[in-house]
């Protein structure tokens, strides 16, 4: 381990100290934040050559981004459970025996989501709730089946204390499934997020009741499964944390991001960034990741002593990581400046044409890196979207048109999503809150879901422009939150206070209403 | 054949079930007093009292004509709102292929076309044409009128058409008269044999307190269509007036209030219509 400096260890001890004192931070907040504190002490990570330079500045000049990961990883960024196999065995750990019937299944749910580790310490999947649950549903009537499920997703939002946290439903409809859009239509809780995988075998009427569910409470957001299906051996994926396609029984060790925008600034011209300046960054970017991947499978001892793989419900050969980016737009608008042509993301074919050689080079690049321990990804790591932080100024989420920005037609909005979602098996997707007179009209959102999914759009949520629960960047908000919290009031859930930022810095509730 | 366009809305939400996109034409036989567009009304006599009001000369004269160039257009509106003959200088002369072109942009997204207008059934020789192309390319075709047109006599029509949104702006027909300027005799025998042959996707009526009687008419509405509701289920939309877009001179007409609509959505069930929309 390399040693640090007392200056540095002075100003960690500041930062811890004023974490302590933090009037807002509940209990949980603050030793969440105090532990990554004490992870940053360490120096363990293999780092390659120039990452400080490029990673450790300036936020003006920061090209790549750990979205403060810790330097020393000990537990993957997100587990994606087998809760089939958890159903099936019970838990030898948590002394479960498989469950019986409703009441033993959702129990032995909420007590195996707080031993699931996560970058957040909370669990990112929380299963494919309408199908594990659905063998449960027989015998029971409706009003029993939502008590129970009323009961369970209050406890899931009053103890999972931020809202990446995501279950999943669909495709086909079931009873489960309806019953679930429900009780969280009545709920309007920011805990779980919810996708719902749409196919072609998606009901017509199931996919309305999500519809309805998600105007009313910004959730579930719609996954295209005919793309991730075949992206995932077996189409056994599942969406976890904001978005993001991961393996179920594995899920993802790490996740980095390039910050396109400030690569384009430090390039000369186009020919620069793309023969120079992006090549290098991804390269850093890449060693980066395998250095990390290396600590937490070869050192940190997680594979070797968690119970979740000891009892299989996970492996280790299950996990990939997470190759992101942010700022595509503003990367666009630069480099054409730079090259004195007209043009703005989303609303210029050389923009968006260009958008797309730049998504080819990093895929490219992407599937030229050898990345270790990924072997179900072929030895390479998933590209995302990554939906962005709050400290983001001026550099948009993904591949994400700026808000503000978004064209006036819907229709050519859709038009560039449809350019780039394709690139991101890990996750990508695109928020449109959408006007009230819809409530009357839901069938206007399911069209456009399926036109969307039979072209290249992977994913896509919606919500009513005047809900309390809101999606700010991916994950789930409630207004009355964040009120709370700006007037400096303690609020339970962390994603509180990320949506607080996002909405202050980065516009985030000021989409284009649809 | 060219038609007058007033607009087309690519997305739309409100002009019929799903996505849709909306084409409206220019030039209607009624004169509403509470028309929400009466930039749709008349056909442009090239007047010019519009030139002065545009801010970015997309209005200009030429050959006698006010001309328009769209791409100049800050869309401000003030063109029409300073008409002085219920119209607007940004109508474009377009065939039903030039139309379908930009219909086709917005597909895989919309499930069909809605022609309204004003009153679009006054193009119907272009409505043939645009509803037969629409159809080829699988998408639904639905027709927003004011009721004036004879359908029974227009086979050719009605086998391009899967349904028309009718608007009944009142059952009496002195009433109609003082609302719109016309008689309502071939509304309401459109009313009837649309529903009856299951070509009425949707009626409509504007609750305007005080200038008819709204209540008998959503009473008559409803009794009327509640026998055919088997062939195909007919949504009511009930509109609360808003004097958004109104002329100057009927800006006195009263909004009704929620009680108020709720009231006539009482009236409309209790006479057995069961897909009712308040607006």
């Amino acid at each position: 381990m390399k040693p640090i400096d007392m200056k540095t260890v002075e100003e960690k001890r500041q930062e811890i100290l004023s974490i302590l004192k933090e009037p807002t931070y509940t209990h949980e907040q603050k030793v969440t934040y105090l532990a990554r504190r004490a992870e940053n002490f360490l120096t363990v990570l293999d780092e390659p050559e120039g990452l400080s330079e490029l990673m450790r500045c300036d936020v003006e000049e920061r090209c790549i981004c750990n979205l403060f990961e810790g330097e020393a990883p000990y537990r993957p960024r997100y587990i994606c459970p087998d809760y089939e196999k958890f159903f099936k065995n019970g838990s030898v750990f948590l002394q479960l025996d498989p469950p019986k019937d409703l009441f033993e299944a959702l129990n032995n749910l909420l007590i195996l989501y707080h031993n699931v580790p996560s970058i957040t310490n909370y669990p990112v999947y929380l299963g494919d709730l309408d199908t594990l649950l659905e063998p449960f549903a027989a015998g029971l009537d409706d009003e029993t089946i939502m008590r129970a499920l009323r009961l369970f997703f209050i406890n899931v939002d009053r103890t999972i204390l931020d809202s990446f946290a995501h279950a999943d439903i669909g495709p086909r409809k079931t009873r489960m499934g309806s019953l679930i859009l429900k009780v969280e239509a009545e709920l309007e809780n920011a805990v779980p997020n919810i996708t719902m995988r749409v196919s072609d075998e998606t009901e017509d009427d199931f996919l309305l009741e999500a519809v309805q569910c998600a105007l009313r409470c910004a959730k579930p957001s719609f996954a295209n499964d005919k793309m991730f299906r075949p992206e995932f051996d077996k189409g056994d994926y599942c969406i976890a944390s904001c978005y993001n396609g991961l393996y179920k029984g594995g899920g993802s060790y790490t996740l980095s991001r390039l910050l396109l925008a400030n690569i384009a600034k430090r390039s000369k011209d186009l020919k620069d960034f793309r023969d120079n300046q992006l090549p290098y960054v991804m390269d850093v970017m890449a060693r980066y990741m395998d250095a990390r991947v290396r600590f937490l499978v070869e050192e940190s001892g997680f594979f070797e002593n968690s119970f979740l793989v000891k009892e299989g419900l996970i492996s280790r050969n299950r996990f990939t990581a997470m190759y992101g980016m942010v700022g595509l737009a503003e990367c666009c608008n630069i480099l054409l400046e730079k090259e004195c042509k007209q043009g703005r993301f989303g609303h210029s074919e050389a923009a968006d044409q260009l958008g797309v050689e730049i998504m080819n080079w990093i895929d490219e690049f992407n599937l030229k890196h050898a990345a270790p321990y990924c072997e179900c990804t072929d030895g390479h790591y998933l590209l995302h979207s990554q939906v962005g932080i709050d400290s983001d100024h001026g550099i948009s989420p993904g591949t994400r048109i700026p808000i503000g920005e978004e064209p006036d037609e819907l229709i050519d909005h859709l038009k560039n999503i449809n350019l780039y979602q394709k690139y991101f098996p890990s996750g990508t997707g695109d928020i449109f809150p959408v006007d009230l007179t819809v409530h009357k009209n839901p069938a206007f959102v399911t069209d456009i879901i399926r036109g969307s999914f039979k072209l290249d759009i992977r994913y896509l949520s919606f919500y009513g422009s005047d809900s309390d629960v809101v999606r700010v960047t991916g994950y789930l908000v409630k207004r009355s939150e964040m009120e709370k919290l700006q007037k400096g009031e303690n609020v339970r859930q962390n994603t509180t206070g990320l949506g607080l930022g996002a909405k202050d810095n980065c516009k985030a509730l000021d989409r284009r209403v649809r | 054949m060219l038609a007058l366009i007033n607009k087309i809305i690519p997305f739309s939400s409100v002009d019929g079930p799903g996505n849709r996109t909306a084409i409206f034409l220019q030039g209607c036989n009624f004169n509403c007093q509470y028309c929400h567009n009466p930039e749709t009304i008349k056909v442009c006599v090239h007047c010019g009292a519009c030139l002065d009001y545009c801010p970015t000369g997309a209005l200009y004269r030429e050959g006698g004509k006010v001309q328009y160039d769209h791409t100049k257009c800050a869309f401000c509106d003030e063109c029409f709102k300073h008409c002085p003959n219920s119209s607007s200088p940004r109508i474009r002369l377009m065939t039903a292929q030039d139309v379908m072109r930009q219909v086709d942009r917005n597909m895989p997204f919309i499930r069909g076309i809605t022609v309204s207008g004003g009153e679009c059934t006054q193009q119907a020789g272009f409505l043939y044409e645009l509803l037969a192309l629409a159809r080829k390319k699988g998408l639904d075709t639905l027709l927003d009128s004011n009721g004036s047109y004879d359908f029974s006599k227009d086979e050719k029509l009605l086998n391009v058409t899967d349904g028309v949104m009718l608007d009944v702006k009142a059952w009496d027909m002195q009433e109609h008269l003082r609302v719109t300027g016309c008689s309502n005799e071939l509304v309401l025998s459109n009313l009837r044999f649309l529903a009856e042959i299951g070509k009425l996707e949707e009626v409509r009526t504007v609750i305007v307190p005080g200038l008819f009687n709204t209540e008998d008419t959503v009473r008559q509405v409803s009794r009327a269509l509640a026998p055919h509701l088997q062939t195909r289920s007919i949504r009511y939309k009930i509109i609360a007036y808003r004097p958004m877009g109104v002329r100057s001179e009927y800006q006195s007409l009263r909004s009704p209030a929620r009680e108020e609509l709720e009231k006539h959505e009482k009236i409309a069930r209790a006479e057995g219509m069961r897909d009712i929309v308040l607006i």
